[in-house]
């Protein structure tokens, strides 16, 4: 008894929405936009995340040590730096190697590399620091600090200590805002296109006022007059969500064509189908329940005959 | 079957229905009859809760009509079949589906749906005309097809509002002729109209209404306005 309602419920829910034709493709068009909004800012959170990840990899804390620093030395503050628990890696990179490195970067600046030729080595030598987490790093540069001071013992052999902290937090907190105000803005879409679906149902409602009174009036209980305009907020979600998937896909290329000399690493395409299962969740699951707010709303306004 | 304890309706300023009280009895055939605005369409919407009385209560089987909870109220609008002057059918579906809807609102199995329908609408004359939304049908088929959807859940009442006021005489005999089978079934029949004609030949029971009020209660009356 129960089955058969439930199938007489949903028959009367898809029919409407066929016949209702042009409000039912508004209802759609609605929550299109919504869920692509949605998707979008899905798509891009993770994006920037991993963006910030592979910047904070690269990140390190350099030191620069002076011209005439012994390298005993410096290969013994290696040693220290690397039984700290916060550092991950300690490189050493050698006067001459910084040199070649240097002669590398700039082979095509004549005038650079001539001069070079002309001073001699400039580079002191130097000691580049992979922290385990990019937080630590103020604690490995303070740790630095303190082998540098000569009252504390230290050699005094470090001309300069740099590391990008300023911007990876800087970077993070960009990150951050565009996040918080992408879901700001995905929320007022959301609220918006509630509005606009429930207008176009109250639509469809309000034009069958009477089709409703007479339900009502043949002894129609109100599963039976709510549930299809239910069904119908439902099939619309569905299906938004499904076209806000399929419209994902080529704006997913532009982003990956647009930003892989930036950011080589990710590709926001191969992220997409990776996870095309729980994007596919997420939309449907919005749009279901967008659907069934919006319609639900609208029934208890309008369907009180 | 129907009793209505000194029931009063006012509509803002103007007095619909005053101390109204009267019975009806099961398997019997009333007409009501008043000038325009004598209430008569408001007693109506009492027996089906469409209304709510100001005063007085309106009894159905000894239940007040006023006091089924919400949930409930479908279960008793399917004791009665209504049918109007305005047709009232569903627009977007076909003559079937106007009856389906009712058979399956109120819970009845597909394969009866599929076999009491063509039958109920051979009874009232439209054995061809299955598949014809409303606006495929004419005035007087119209409301053969109100009346097939009143009668296929077997009320125990069918109120009719007017029916024949959009009607030609022949239209109007025919339905009317409808209306006594129904009656001879067993099932209670209240039927308000303006024609004096179908009143004086029914040569039953009928209420005179005038200005909220009954002032007239004939066992075999005639038209007297």
């Amino acid at each position: 008894m129960v089955w058969i309602n439930i199938k007489r419920i949903l028959k009367l829910g898809f029919v409407n929405f066929w016949r209702n034709g042009l409000v039912s493709v508004a209802s759609v068009f609605a929550m299109t936009i919504t869920l692509f909004a949605i998707g979008s800012i899905y798509l891009g959170t993770n994006f920037l995340n991993s963006a910030l990840s592979e910047v904070k990899n690269k990140v390190d804390i350099s030191i620069a040590f002076k011209l005439d620093a012994p390298e005993d030395q410096i290969v013994a503050l290696q040693k220290d730096l690397t039984l700290l628990p916060e550092v991950k890696e300690v490189v050493y990179s050698s006067k001459d190697q910084e040199l070649t490195a240097f002669r590398a970067r700039h082979q095509d600046n004549a005038v650079l590399i001539g001069s070079l030729d002309e001073v001699g080595n400039p580079f002191g030598a130097r000691l580049n620091i992979r922290a385990v987490d990019p937080t630590q790093y103020e604690k490995i540069a303070r740790f630095i600090g303190t082998k540098n001071d000569p009252s504390t013992g230290g050699g005094n052999i470090i001309d300069q200590v740099s590391y990008k902290k300023d911007v990876v937090d800087k970077m993070a907190d960009l990150i951050n805002t565009s996040q918080r105000v992408g879901w700001a803005v995905a929320l007022v879409l959301a609220l918006l296109s509630i509005f606009a679906v429930f207008n176009t149902i109250s639509l469809a409602i309000y034009t069958s006022r009477e089709e409703i009174s007479v339900m009502r009036l043949v002894g129609a209980g109100n599963p039976y007059v709510k549930g299809p305009f239910m069904i119908e907020g439902v099939i619309a979600g569905v299906i938004a969500s499904l076209l806000a998937l399929i419209l994902l896909y080529p704006s997913v290329l532009w982003v990956r064509d647009t930003t892989v000399g930036v950011y080589g690493g990710i590709n926001l395409v191969s992220f997409y189908f990776s996870n095309f299962g729980i994007i596919l969740v997420l939309l449907l699951g919005s749009g279901i329940l967008l659907g069934l707010l919006a319609s639900y709303w609208a029934v208890r306004r309008y369907a009180k005959i | 079957m129907i009793y209505f304890d000194k029931v009063c309706k006012i509509y803002s300023n103007s007095v619909a229905l005053e101390d109204v009280t009267f019975t009806v009895l099961p398997g019997e055939f009333i007409s009501i009859v008043g000038h325009s605005g004598a209430g008569k369409t408001t007693l109506l919407k009492m027996i089906l809760a469409e209304d709510c009385p100001t005063s007085g209560n309106v009894y159905f089987d000894s239940v007040d009509i006023h006091k089924v909870s919400k949930g409930k109220l479908p279960l008793l609008r399917r004791r009665i079949g209504s049918v109007f002057q305005d047709f009232r059918l569903l627009p977007n579906k076909t003559a079937y589906e106007n009856i389906a809807f009712t058979m399956e609102a109120s819970g009845r199995p597909d394969d009866e749906i599929k076999s009491d329908i063509p039958h109920v609408l051979e009874l009232v004359g439209l054995g061809g005309k299955l598949a014809n939304f409303p606006h495929e049908l004419s005035g007087g088929e119209r409301q053969r097809l109100a009346i097939a959807r009143a009668i296929i859940n077997q009320p125990d009442l069918l109120i009719a509002d007017e029916p024949t006021g959009n009607l030609d005489p022949i239209n109007t005999a025919e339905i009317i002729e409808i209306f006594k089978k129904i009656n001879q079934i067993g099932t209670t029949v209240i039927l308000t109209t303006h024609n004096k004609k179908v009143i004086d030949s029914l040569g039953r029971r009928v209420i005179t209404l005038d200005q909220g009020r009954v002032v007239r209660d004939d066992k075999e009356g005639k038209y007297a306005l």
